[in-house]
């Protein structure tokens, strides 16, 4: 039973770091309908830049402030420079731009700090800690304190404040909610920059466990299964995704692994996320499309 | 012009021409609309009375003239300024959050009414939450005045389109709006619903005090409840006057029938 609970709560763990990268993806698909492929490279520039920072002797918060700035800037250009002149065309061609945005920023973090592989020393040591007999590590417990932080945050500013409402409203009909006063082009870039902001938060946390290198952009495609079986619209959906995908790739690995083969855990999450497209494509927390027929 | 009548326009449309590209929309319109008043803006499709009502909220910029609201030059604003200032409109093809439901939708024509910023609104401080409130109870007003509560929760896109109408309608007088412009109120709908949205219609410039500038088809609505009706034909202004000399005019009969 411990080693059960061991697997689970680890795998719950890791799922949250899963969820990290899906919360942007929700944050740009929320306000304007785009699935926005260049988040994944918007965590390697992010982690890129900061360990680039630090190995020149930057200290931690000037590094982190530092990126931040270099996140909002990217987040503001990929916005005014390609999104909003493409405003209103069909999502085939947003996704395409981003997925241009997204080798582009590769380009660029390349160009920029070079192509080898960098350690990322947040200062937690990856070590287990015993609690109460179940042995969990102690990184995956800081970073999903970190995520419960941010989802925390994030829920506040959405639900409490006219963002949130104006957020939605956007998402909906640009133009109507033009017409109500709302600040479209506003709330477009606050939601860019906090999508940059969790991307560095992500950056530095996946940089910490993987080590920073250009295989980090591929995290894109663990946050798809995530997306799908929490909803594109839905943070809440982003992290209860990340918790199934994380639990249940780490269960399968282990209980059905040695039946099926080795490196189930790689795969399985997607034959999770063909499941859920099969059965509900909205996703859990998904706003499912209301169309009139 | 007098100083009171100048005070007693809201609006003004001042030689206004717009074109898109070589396309002449609207050439060289002028009329003006008392606070107060209902005014209809009617003439055959394409006659340019839907770019004339953009006009006037800021969505296009004319190449000639200026529209003067409320003793201020508006021709150079965006729609937001227009919200602000106080004019709301519907759409012709209705636009609403479909996916909201119709409480939130009329919730976002409070936007412009919100003073608190968004970190009071993280933090609850008492001046947000006091404001929250107020938009709530304002929201819940206008829908019992167009009789709508009993819809509150229902995601927009799933009701029939005669209520989304009027859900747009609450959402335009949720601002507490000045001026109010209606692309189509009546579009598309039966004889029925078109007598309660002219009820509603002349609620609001009654009630709120609302002035209303409508765009419509149906010249029996508009013959009955516009003080004053602006007949555009091929983006120029033929008759503009009282519905009984509108109707009577032989340019108008002309437009519509076809005659000449």
């Amino acid at each position: 039973m411990d080693f059960f609970l061991e697997v689970l709560i680890g795998g719950l763990l890791a799922g949250i770091m899963y969820s990290m990268v899906a919360i942007g993806f929700v944050l740009i698909y929320k306000a304007s309908g785009v699935f926005n492929f260049a988040q994944g490279s918007m965590v390697l520039f992010a982690a890129l830049t900061f360990v680039s920072l630090v190995e020149r002797g930057f200290a931690f918060w000037s590094a982190f402030a530092t990126t931040l700035g270099a996140m909002l800037a990217l987040a503001w250009a990929i916005e005014r420079g390609v999104l909003r002149p493409l405003v209103n065309r069909p999502p085939i061609t947003l996704f395409m731009a981003t997925l241009g945005v997204s080798f582009i920023i590769e380009g660029l973090a390349q160009l920029l700090w070079g192509a080898q592989v960098h350690g990322l020393e947040l200062g937690i040591k990856d070590e287990p800690i015993d609690l109460g007999g179940i042995l969990l590590s102690r990184f995956d417990l800081f970073a999903a304190g970190i995520a419960a932080l941010l989802v925390l945050a994030l829920s506040l500013l959405f639900s409490r404040t006219r963002i949130g409402l104006s957020l939605r409203s956007v998402a909906s009909d640009p133009l109507a909610a033009l017409a109500t006063g709302i600040r479209v082009q506003r709330i477009w870039a606050v939601v860019w920059a906090v999508a940059g902001f969790v991307g560095l938060i992500a950056g530095l946390l996946w940089g910490a466990r993987l080590g920073v290198q250009f295989s980090l952009s591929l995290v894109v495609l663990k946050a798809l299964p995530v997306l799908i079986i929490g909803g594109f619209s839905s943070i809440g959906g982003a992290i209860v995704g990340g918790l199934i995908v994380g639990a249940g790739e780490k269960l399968a690995e282990v209980y059905a692994g040695p039946v099926i083969g080795d490196g189930l855990e790689n795969w399985f999450p997607y034959v999770l996320a063909l499941l859920f497209l099969l059965v509900r494509p909205a996703g859990l927390f998904g706003q499912r499309t209301i169309e009139r027929v | 012009m007098s100083a009171l009548s100048a005070s007693a326009l809201l609006l003004a449309v001042e030689h206004v021409s717009l074109s898109f590209g070589g396309v002449k929309a609207v050439t060289d319109i002028s009329f003006s609309v008392p606070r107060g008043e209902i005014c209809a803006l009617i003439g055959p499709n394409g006659a340019g009375k839907s770019s004339l009502l953009n006009v006037i909220n800021g969505v296009y910029r004319p190449q000639g003239g200026r529209v003067v609201y409320d003793g201020l030059v508006t021709s150079r604003s965006a729609p937001r300024q227009a919200a602000l200032g106080g004019i709301a409109r519907t759409f012709q093809n209705v636009a609403l959050f479909k996916g909201m439901s119709v409480l939130d939708n009329v919730l976002t024509g409070r936007n412009v009414r919100v003073g608190a910023g968004w970190i009071e609104q993280v933090l609850g401080l008492p001046r947000a939450r006091a404001e929250a409130d107020l938009h709530r109870h304002r929201a819940e007003e206008i829908l019992a005045f167009l009789h709508i509560q009993a819809h509150r929760d229902t995601p927009v896109g799933k009701l029939p389109y005669g209520l989304q109408k009027r859900v747009e309608l609450a959402r335009a007088i949720a601002s507490e709006p000045q001026l109010l412009l209606l692309d189509e109120p009546m579009a598309g709908m039966n004889l029925e619903e078109k007598m309660d949205m002219s009820c509603f219609i002349l609620d609001i410039n009654r009630d709120l005090g609302t002035t209303v500038v409508l765009i419509e088809h149906d010249l029996g609505v508009v013959m009955d409840i516009s003080d004053h009706v602006v007949v555009l034909d091929y983006g120029r202004k033929i008759a503009d006057g009282p519905p009984a000399r509108v109707r009577d005019d032989p340019q108008v009969i002309a437009a519509y029938i076809g005659a000449h």
